[in-house]
């Protein structure tokens, strides 16, 4: 139901971005989709990514703060109204989305998000039929 | 436990005579046998029968390092070389090193004072006592050693180095008692689990720590991880070395030998004498010393003193942990600020790792300082990785930190290993102020 995603700090400053894609890129890992939460002083950039744990082990190897979490990712058909009919499940359940990201792939949309309450968040998913993703099926569409 | 209860419960009337009688005695000493002392009581037109009392002890002039280093290396010696049995001497990272050097006598006040911390930590002659604090010129060693020795405990000199045969001793021997440094408890509990020794296997009981600042967290670990009671033991070699005060049973404050030296609190900006109970500059006069006598000699170690009856029975003053040193201060906003205050709050806060840079600056004619920190990348983790999250971290070390300083900072965290490694203390503080 959940899919890895990597966050990792960023210092506001130049070069910290280039770093830790330079990583991955000698790493040969290939970035899916990436979001960047900026603040006045930092960042923290967020990336699904094609085999997320490795990436992690050589993020933390050059040195650079980085946490492997779990995110939900939903799939949504390519049309209007996908996004708000699937969060509205969430607002009526009262949860929270802490934050949240999308991207195409293949002809698929996919909701990456996290909430402030995941195992009630895990259930709304199962209970409203939501079609979540899996790290395989990243690799599948990929 | 006492070990010398006459002066250790001494009521304080007594202890007062006691102390006034000493001074009276020590300045009429140094006026007479060291040169630099005659010449500074003469220049501020005392002479030894104006310090009859120890209330009188703020007539007398300060001692400073560098007045020890401007005299190297005898100059301040009041004992003649034949009464002198040994010599130690402190690092100098700049300048000179100090040299002291202590009498028959002078060891033997030592030794009595280090006994009486031992037997306050519960240290008796059934222990195996192991001194693991470098033996050498540094007053460390050897003064724990002879105090060990006093106690009548068996005393394993086992010093620095080689800590991997150091944890088996400790096993194999089933010795009780360690007196290191509290970075060397640590790195031995390390070595310990590395080595496979568990805490069963082990008897330690009585930790003697000191010689460089620990926080509370830090004790909190040592004991854990070792299964021992950890005491703060406090020294200066230029005062004399470890056992100028130390920690009881309560461990609330360090109990000062007051009846050898005798401790005052001072501005360390107006030098002006700060009431009971004020942090300030620690300053200490040799009451009893014959090798080489001090008046109020300025440690630059900040603490405030803590007089009152201690529950444990003990009636001297005691000294709270050192919170700073004097000799790094930056005045901000009018405001006295320390790096080490910084420091202490930044080694109690897991999140971040132990190291900081301050910045100072001056934007429309108000100072600014800027505290930055590291994030421990382990502690980046998956409920740590939004703004929120970190916005929080930064807020909690800014009120933390607003608390010890008395004046507003901005925290601004950086990724981990981005601060730069320190050599030496001023590399701590950069100041963009061009105040003329």
């Amino acid at each position: 139901m959940t899919i890895h995603q990597l966050s990792i700090f960023l210092e506001n400053r130049s070069g910290t971005l280039i770093k830790v894609l330079d990583c991955l890129k000698k790493s040969n890992i290939q970035i899916i989709a990436s979001a960047i939460a900026d603040t006045a002083q930092y960042g923290i950039l967020r990336i699904i990514c094609s085999d997320p744990r490795r990436a992690y082990l050589e993020l933390e190897e050059a040195g650079i703060a980085v946490a492997l979490s779990d995110v939900f990712a939903i799939e949504l058909e390519n049309k209007p109204g996908q996004a708000a009919d699937a969060i509205k499940t969430f607002s009526d359940a009262g949860i929270s989305i802490t934050y949240m990201y999308s991207f195409l792939y293949g002809h698929q949309g996919i909701l990456v998000f996290r909430t402030d309450n995941t195992d009630e968040a895990r259930e709304v998913i199962l209970r409203n039929r939501l079609n979540s993703v899996t790290e395989k099926d990243l690799e599948q569409l990929g | 436990m006492y070990w010398n209860p006459n002066k250790e419960c001494m009521s304080r009337d007594e202890m007062s005579a006691l102390q006034g009688k000493r001074l009276h005695k020590i300045v009429k000493y140094v006026y007479h046998n060291v040169p630099f002392y005659r010449n500074k009581l003469q220049e501020m037109d005392l002479t030894p029968d104006d310090i009859l009392t120890i209330e009188d002890i703020v007539k007398l002039p300060f001692t400073t390092k560098q007045d020890l280093r401007d005299n190297y290396p005898f100059g301040l010696q009041a004992a003649p070389q034949s009464e002198i049995i040994r010599i130690h001497a402190s690092s100098g990272t700049t300048g000179n090193p100090t040299i002291v050097g202590y009498t028959r006598k002078d060891i033997g006040v030592w030794s009595e004072c280090m006994a009486r911390a031992l037997t306050a930590y519960g240290v008796v002659r059934d222990d195996i006592f192991s001194v693991s604090y470098g033996y050498g010129l540094f007053t460390g060693g050897l003064g724990a050693h002879n105090g060990v020795e006093m106690v009548g405990a068996a005393v394993v000199p086992a010093s620095t180095g080689n800590t991997e045969k150091h944890a088996k001793l400790i096993r194999d021997l089933g010795i009780s008692g360690i007196a290191c440094t509290p970075s060397y408890a640590l790195y031995l509990a390390e070595t310990m689990e590395q080595l496979g020794i568990t805490r069963d296997q082990i008897r330690l009981r009585v930790g003697a720590f000191g010689a460089e600042p620990w926080t509370a967290n830090m004790r909190r670990e040592i004991e854990e991880r070792l299964g021992l009671k950890g005491y703060n033991l406090y020294g200066l070699s230029e005062i004399m070395g470890p056992s100028v005060s130390y920690e009881c049973q309560l461990q609330n404050g360090s109990h000062v030998n007051e009846d050898h030296f005798f401790p005052e609190i001072i501005d360390p900006v107006t030098l002006a004498p700060l009431p009971a109970g004020q942090s300030g500059e620690l300053v200490f006069t040799t009451l009893t010393k014959e090798g080489m006598p001090l008046l109020r000699y300025r440690t630059r170690d900040l603490c405030s003193l803590m007089p009152g009856v201690c529950d444990c029975g003990r009636t001297s003053v005691r000294m709270t942990p050192i919170t700073g040193r004097s000799d790094d201060m930056l005045i901000i906003r009018g405001i006295n600020v320390f790096p080490s205050q910084v420091e202490s709050v930044v080694l109690d806060m897991k999140e971040i790792a132990p190291r900081y840079l301050l910045v100072v600056d001056r934007v429309n004619n108000l100072d600014t300082l800027q505290v930055q920190v590291e994030l421990r990348q382990e502690y980046f983790t998956a409920t740590f990785d939004t703004p929120a999250a970190i916005d929080e971290l930064s807020r909690r070390l800014a009120l933390k930190l607003r608390s010890v300083l008395n004046i507003g900072v901005k925290v601004v965290l950086k990724a981990p290993n981005t601060i730069e490694r320190s050599q030496g203390k001023s590399a701590h503080v950069i100041d963009n102020r061009n105040i003329q």
